[in-house]
């Protein structure tokens, strides 16, 4: 029982992440595909979590947490990047 | 008690879920780049806070994942928590420096 509930979770993430997407397409400044793939990555998060309780392996956990630290130092590196024209 | 868990389990993901559906249909479907800073900067950080204590009642109900699922989720759900509006506020300094006006009524919505 709780095993469709974690799957259909991971299928509502999974919709968000395509609306997201769609966004990132679409978006006519750069800052808007930069905001929808911030949220993309925090949703990548939850889903990678879900998806460790889904195989029932919580090792993927680990995952989530690297991801998670990439996603921000990414996104702040590209606005820097655009802010100041450069990185270092 | 295992049921019991799973209740709050089942609660705690649907309002979750909820909350990404929306979050993403406001940032796909508002017309101006400010407003779709509200829905990506707060139904974010309460979608995931809810969805990760809600993976928090499974790692109580069976002893084998333990302790160090709990943890570890506890620190995803604090850090995303303390960067998602740091992000945000990045997001939206970097926009206004760079010259982007928010949308006015008279103005055409740049969508």
């Amino acid at each position: 029982m709780i095993d469709w509930v974690l799957l259909g979770s991971g299928c509502a993430i999974l919709v968000g992440i395509f609306m997201l997407l769609a966004r990132a397409f679409v978006g006519p400044t750069p800052f808007d595909r930069i905001l929808a793939t911030n949220a993309m990555g925090t949703k990548t998060v939850i889903f990678v979590a879900l998806l460790g309780f889904i195989s029932k392996r919580p090792e993927f956990l680990d995952t989530a947490l690297a991801y998670a630290i990439i996603n921000f130092v990414s996104t702040i590196a590209i606005l820097k990047f655009i802010e100041f024209k450069r990185i270092g | 008690m295992a049921q019991f868990f799973d209740i709050l389990t089942t609660a705690f993901l649907t309002l979750g879920c909820l909350l990404a559906l929306t979050g993403a249909m406001g940032i796909l479907r508002m017309p101006d780049f400010y407003s779709r800073l509200h829905p990506a900067g707060k139904t974010d950080s309460l979608a995931q806070v809810l969805i990760m204590v809600g993976l928090l009642f499974q790692c109580f109900r069976y002893p084998t994942i333990g302790t160090g699922a709990a943890i570890r989720l506890v620190m995803i759900t604090a850090f995303i928590f303390m960067t998602s509006p740091v992000a945000t506020h990045a997001i939206a300094r970097a926009a206004y420096v760079g010259g982007l006006r928010p949308w006015q009524q008279r103005n055409e919505p740049h969508v």
